[in-house]
């Protein structure tokens, strides 16, 4: 690169990456803020900033309100989602990648096929479905479905990594005793741990934000998720706007603090989805 | 865990069977062994199938099943309708709305996130102070959920919200229109608040894309004497290639099946006008709220057929190529 370039672009370049970035959060930024003004305030000058600061919208919510039930059912649901996604999702990967057999492509691309499957265009007969099975109103209800349609991507995602771990390994863990499982679990496991974190957070991101599904198969607001929460807060409460921000910036919250740890692996999973 | 599979280690049998085994002998172990792999086979693969088939595959064939009934969702289905289910649909003007909704979103979320993510892609696609704090910045949006993102917007856009307070201030009240209640306005205040969730996704995307590309072809390029421009045009965008047609479909399949935005942000009687409804709120407001669980069905099975047809074009005809090694092509 010559210097030139460099010299009238990085201006250019700031100012872009400013524009976006602020975009991107400035509505954010805005709903946290004004979490902390009162209706009247917002009612009378909606885009002006807090005066003064009011702490009472968000004790409201984390005393007052379903707001704490509604995060530890989307904390179970999301978490028996990712491992029944990872568990599952290994096994069937470890058998398309390290196994030869009849019909090996033939399964892969029967899971593959998932990919092109809508799931909204299911949830209806689903509904029915978990219905005759009696397990609406339960976290099985959301959880079963989520595993199921998050496997093709983890298979995907998964197949690759085990199978580019050198057959020579394989073969000297078979010398020392270990059998294919005991090679699994103790060499192939540990070395694609990266991933194994990338489907996992995925799998929890799609779960934790999820709301077609909660929305028809739990009536019972004590299994209510954070996405039902903020929806049925929000029209419950209309006329408590400071409220609604201050219940939707908590809901937020979970979600931004888990990407900002996560944020490589959703990256990285994104990139390794499109290399396929 | 050592001992699961000893047939497999020839190091831990040498003790039990003598030197030099007869043929019959050998077959037999053979024959042990190949067992042994299917039982492993089909014991870690059949969890996932049938979690699989039976969520994923088993509701799509009763959809089909369903559509074909008159049916209040209560015993069995009996009343035996035929395709009526599916002319009554495209007879429903508000149903072909919410088609011409989804033709929009899915158009002009290719349009307008396009052209922004690979222009801002492009133009960012070099190191700077700050870089990993502005992809984690412009990735906020994506990561919220489309419930709470579209509930912010709500509150933003209503009747002299937050939006229409910072139009005047900056001396375009003219522009100010009743976002989410005006017929004419809603859907493409809809496709607003879409463009702002995943325009993020396709530049990190794009951004992830380009980190792929080799320096040296950037610098071989500008030892030949080509611009910037010429650089982006002939190497960069070229290259994106198999990127910006997986964004395609992944844009693709995701407009056609806008829910939960549309669910939050635009009230139920706008949606239900038709305004801004999509083929899955109609099918959830018709099938779930309404009762109508063979009609939701035959609009569920529509739904189906137009995503599953219009990816197996996709991948047919562009996508081919890209993803050969996740769909067609084997591992190794």
């Amino acid at each position: 690169m010559t210097r030139r370039p460099v010299a009238w672009s990085t201006p250019l370049t700031y100012a872009l990456a400013l524009a976006v970035a602020a975009v991107s959060i400035a509505p954010v930024v805005y709903v946290i803020i004004g979490g902390f003004r009162t209706t009247p305030q917002i009612a009378a000058d909606p885009a002006g900033l807090p005066d003064p600061w009011v702490w009472d919208n968000y004790a409201r919510v984390l005393t007052q309100s379903d707001f704490w039930k509604q995060a530890l059912n989307s904390a179970v649901i999301a978490l028996g989602t990712t491992v029944g996604v990872v568990v599952l999702g290994v096994c069937a990967a470890f058998v398309l990648a390290r196994y030869t057999f009849r019909g090996r492509e033939g399964l892969y691309t029967f899971f593959t096929l998932g990919l092109l499957f809508p799931s909204g265009a299911a949830i209806l007969p689903l509904y029915l479905m978990l219905r005759d099975l009696t397990l609406i109103n339960s976290y099985y209800a959301v959880i079963l479905p989520q595993i199921a349609f998050s496997l093709p991507l983890t298979i995907v995602i998964l197949r690759p990594f085990l199978s580019a771990v050198p057959r020579e390994l394989e073969d000297a863990a078979a010398i020392d005793g270990a059998g294919r499982l005991g090679f699994l679990w103790r060499i192939l496991l540990p070395l694609s741990r990266p991933a194994l974190v990338t489907v996992g957070v995925l799998a929890f991101v799609a779960s934790w934000n999820a709301f077609l599904l909660p929305l028809l198969v739990l009536g019972d607001a004590d299994l209510h998720t954070l996405p039902l929460g903020v929806q049925n807060f929000s029209s419950q409460y209309t006329s408590d706007t400071a409220g609604i921000l201050a219940f939707t910036s908590l809901a937020m919250l979970p979600a931004l603090l888990f990407f900002t740890f996560a944020e490589k692996q959703i990256v990285g999973g994104l990139q390794g989805a499109v290399k396929g | 865990m050592t001992a699961t599979n000893p047939t497999l280690s020839p190091a831990g049998d040498a003790s039990a069977p003598p030197a030099g085994l007869r043929p019959s002998r050998r077959t037999s172990i053979r024959a042990v062994q190949t067992r042994r792999k299917w039982y492993e086979i089909v014991g870690l693969t059949l969890p996932a199938v049938i979690v699989y088939v039976m969520f994923v595959l088993v509701p799509m064939g009763f959809a089909v099943y369903y559509s074909l009934f008159r049916w209040r969702g209560i015993g069995p289905p009996t009343d035996y309708v035929g395709f009526d289910n599916y002319v009554l649909a495209f007879q429903d003007p508000i149903f072909l709305d919410a088609l011409r909704n989804n033709a929009i979103i899915v158009v002009g979320s290719l349009l307008v996130q396009g052209p922004i993510a690979l222009a801002v892609a492009l133009l960012l696609n070099r190191r700077f102070r700050g870089r990993a704090v502005f992809r984690l910045l412009v990735f906020v949006p994506y990561v919220l959920a489309e419930v709470t993102a579209g509930i912010m917007w709500k509150l933003l856009l209503t009747d002299n919200g937050t939006v229409d307070a910072l139009l005047r201030s900056l001396g375009l009240g003219s522009l100010v229109r009743a976002w989410l209640a005006d017929l004419d306005v809603v859907i493409w205040t809809m496709l607003f608040v879409l463009t702002w969730k995943y325009v993020g996704f396709a530049i990190i995307l794009l951004l992830a894309g380009l980190s792929n590309v080799p320096q040296e072809l950037t610098e071989a390029a500008a030892i030949d004497g080509a611009s910037w421009w010429q650089t982006q045009r002939h190497v960069m965008v070229p290259l994106l290639g198999p990127t910006i047609r997986i964004w395609m479909f992944l844009s693709m399949i995701g407009s056609l099946q806008a829910f939960e935005v549309i669910w939050v942000t635009s009230v139920p009687a706008v949606r239900s006008l038709g305004a801004s409804a999509t083929m899955a709120t109609y099918m959830v407001d018709n099938g779930f709220f309404a009762r109508l669980w063979g009609y939701g069905n035959a609009v569920a099975v529509i739904l189906f057929v137009i995503s599953f047809v219009a990816a197996l074009l996709f991948q047919r005809f562009l996508l081919r190529r890209d993803i050969e090694g996740a769909v067609t092509g084997r591992v190794n």
